[in-house]
């Protein structure tokens, strides 16, 4: 078990220090560097829950997909260097004691909760468990988020289109 | 599990890397001798000849030119990237190998057996999809990191490229997963054992229920543009875009890049055996007619021991000694394999390799016979054709599996 913890407090420690590098870098390609980096510390947290499944999709879906058009984005619109506000007055007197707020009291809900719960392993194996969750009892909730994403595309295509300009090939590039 | 036993687990585990890791590198520097063979044969001339014979020692050579080469770094790089981009493609490229099974035996390694893949995991091809869908980052930041346009552009086609051909890759597969049920390669092999009518292979791409021959289709075509290869090179297309995304490196980053590209090449081959061919499994049922095909991979041992020797002769002065060197110990080798303990476990090895040599050799045919798509044609075919043509795979097998039930 101490084998365990000692992964869990490593990938948990890159996590939050890629989060916090996400904000701290300059360039928006180090920050999705860092972002990319929380999301395969995450894909190695959901590993040691015993889910490989979620874990292989978290680094296909975020790592793989969402994450590689950001950082087309970036490279595309060649965006630089980020310009420092040194702190407006509105930040530093509302903005930081609200955020610190915020974080204690997100940290007392979570050890709150968790404290009474333990990990239990899926009876009939990870992927197997979640595809009878995802298309047999909430197949209709699922269906109805692939309707949302299909009219979300809809509406990017649409408005891709309505600025000349933009090809119909800018529009697919979206759909990934 | 107790603490010994995780231990030697461990140990096991990392012999079987080291070795993997050694086999590996093997296996890309000789695929780049193949490759180069190949194309000269194709294109009617000899290739690499001088270093060695046959330019078999072309590898090495090669390897010593990229160390020696002066390793060039140009101004206004971003430093962290310009040098992670290489090591990732590389460590990626080669780590995906890891999931790949290359027998159904087990071997004992002081004791422990344990089966011929170093990752046996459940959801093994998840695994190696995942892996691959990172390695578009190696390209696309070397690209933007180079501080040169000619690599800027390189890793923006590319990374288009890698998005959109990904979506065909992961949906030509989705049929098999449909008729098989699993993650695990080693359980899709498996999945593929027996033979239709007594003689036709129950393989996934002639599948009884449905043939995957759409699937195995786009898997080839969108495999080759995940690799970046020829008709696909888009990313380095020479006429237009110098080298693309690597044009700024030089040394052995650029070999980083290299061996990344020739070790994707193995995985994808390795891949498309396991799904579509069969895998380990053999070609030719073992009824009593065909009985001699169990003799087939020392036959062919012994083949190539004798083709060496009587070849070997011909070489001066070097290689009149070394290859029928090499020739005796493949002959002898063929006579360990006609063996009645090891003839079983030669088997699995043997098709393996040899189908993913046939996938291989295909490939650098495809790579040396066909000319480079424009970009706006690659995007045309990738969104227009092959995506629609996986769906069509997807829904036809799964009609054909709810009407067997």
């Amino acid at each position: 078990m101490t084998g365990q913890l000692a992964i869990f407090l490593i990938l948990a420690a890159i996590a939050v220090a890629g989060a916090v590098n996400v904000i701290l870098q300059r360039h928006p390609i180090h920050s999705a560097i860092s972002l990319i980096t929380v999301m395969i510390a995450l894909a190695g947290l959901f590993l040691l829950l015993e889910s490989e499944f979620i874990a292989a999709v978290q680094i296909i879906v975020y790592a793989g997909a969402i994450m590689v058009l950001f950082v087309f984005v970036i490279m595309l619109l060649n965006a630089g260097v980020e310009e420092r506000t040194n702190m407006s007055r509105m930040a530093r007197y509302a903005g930081v004691p609200l955020a610190i707020f915020f974080l204690i009291e997100l940290a007392y809900q979570v050890g709150a909760a968790t404290s009474s719960m333990t990990p239990q392993p899926a009876a009939e194996g990870v992927t197997r468990g979640l595809s009878m969750l995802l298309f047999q009892d909430f197949v209709f909730p699922f269906e109805l988020t692939s309707i949302l994403i299909l009219i979300a595309i809809l509406g990017a295509l649409v408005l891709a289109q309505r600025s000349e300009g933009v090809s119909a090939k800018g529009g697919q590039e979206k759909i990934t | 599990m107790t603490d010994a036993a995780a231990q030697s687990i461990l140990l096991v585990s990392v012999i079987k890397v080291v070795v993997l890791l050694f086999l590996v590198l093997t296996a890309v520097a000789y695929l780049v001798w193949f490759e180069r063979k190949v194309a000269a044969h194709l294109q009617g001339r000899w290739g690499p000849y001088r270093v060695g014979p046959h330019g078999l020692l072309q590898p090495l050579a090669d390897g010593a030119k990229f160390l020696l080469k002066e390793d060039a770094t140009p101004a206004g790089v971003d430093r962290f990237l310009y040098f992670g981009a290489p090591l990732l493609t590389m460590t990626l490229a080669i780590s995906a190998i890891a999931m790949i099974p290359f027998g159904p035996a087990s071997i004992h390694i002081f004791g422990v057996a344990t089966p011929l893949v170093v990752a046996n995991i459940n959801v093994g091809l998840l695994a190696i999809f995942a892996i691959t869908s990172v390695g578009v980052y190696g390209v696309a930041l070397a690209g933007w990191s180079s501080n040169s346009k000619y690599s800027l552009l390189g890793g923006l086609r590319s990374s288009a490229q890698m998005i959109s051909y990904e979506l065909s890759l992961t949906l030509s597969v989705v049929g098999i997963l449909l008729l098989a049920g699993t993650f695990n390669l080693s359980d899709l092999i498996r999945s593929q054992d027996g033979f239709s009518w007594g003689f036709l292979p129950k393989w996934n791409l002639l599948n009884p229920t449905f043939p995957q021959i759409l699937g195995f289709f786009c898997y080839f075509v969108a495999a080759i543009a995940e690799t970046n290869r020829a008709p696909f090179d888009l990313a380095e297309a020479e006429s237009e875009l110098v080298a693309g995304y690597h044009t700024e490196y030089s040394s052995f980053k650029f070999a980083m890049f290299f061996l990344g590209e020739y070790a994707s090449m193995i995985t994808v081959a390795c891949l498309a055996s396991i799904l579509f061919l069969g895998g380990w499994l053999s070609p030719f049922p073992q009824t009593p007619g065909l009985d001699w095909t169990r003799y087939l991979p020392a036959g062919v041992l012994a083949a190539a021991g004798v083709a060496l020797i009587l070849d070997g002769v011909r070489h001066p002065p070097f290689g009149r000694i070394v290859l029928p060197l090499l020739g005796a110990v493949l002959f002898a080798l063929s006579f360990l394999c006609s063996r009645p303990g090891v003839i079983d476990d030669i088997q699995g090895p043997f098709w393996f390799l040899a189908k993913i040599l046939l996938v291989l050799f295909v490939y650098v045919w495809v790579r040396w016979t066909l000319p480079r798509f424009r970009y706006d044609q690659l995007m045309r075919f990738g969104w227009k054709f092959l995506f629609p043509v996986a769906l069509l795979n997807v829904v036809l097998t799964s009609l054909a599996v709810v009407m067997r039930k």
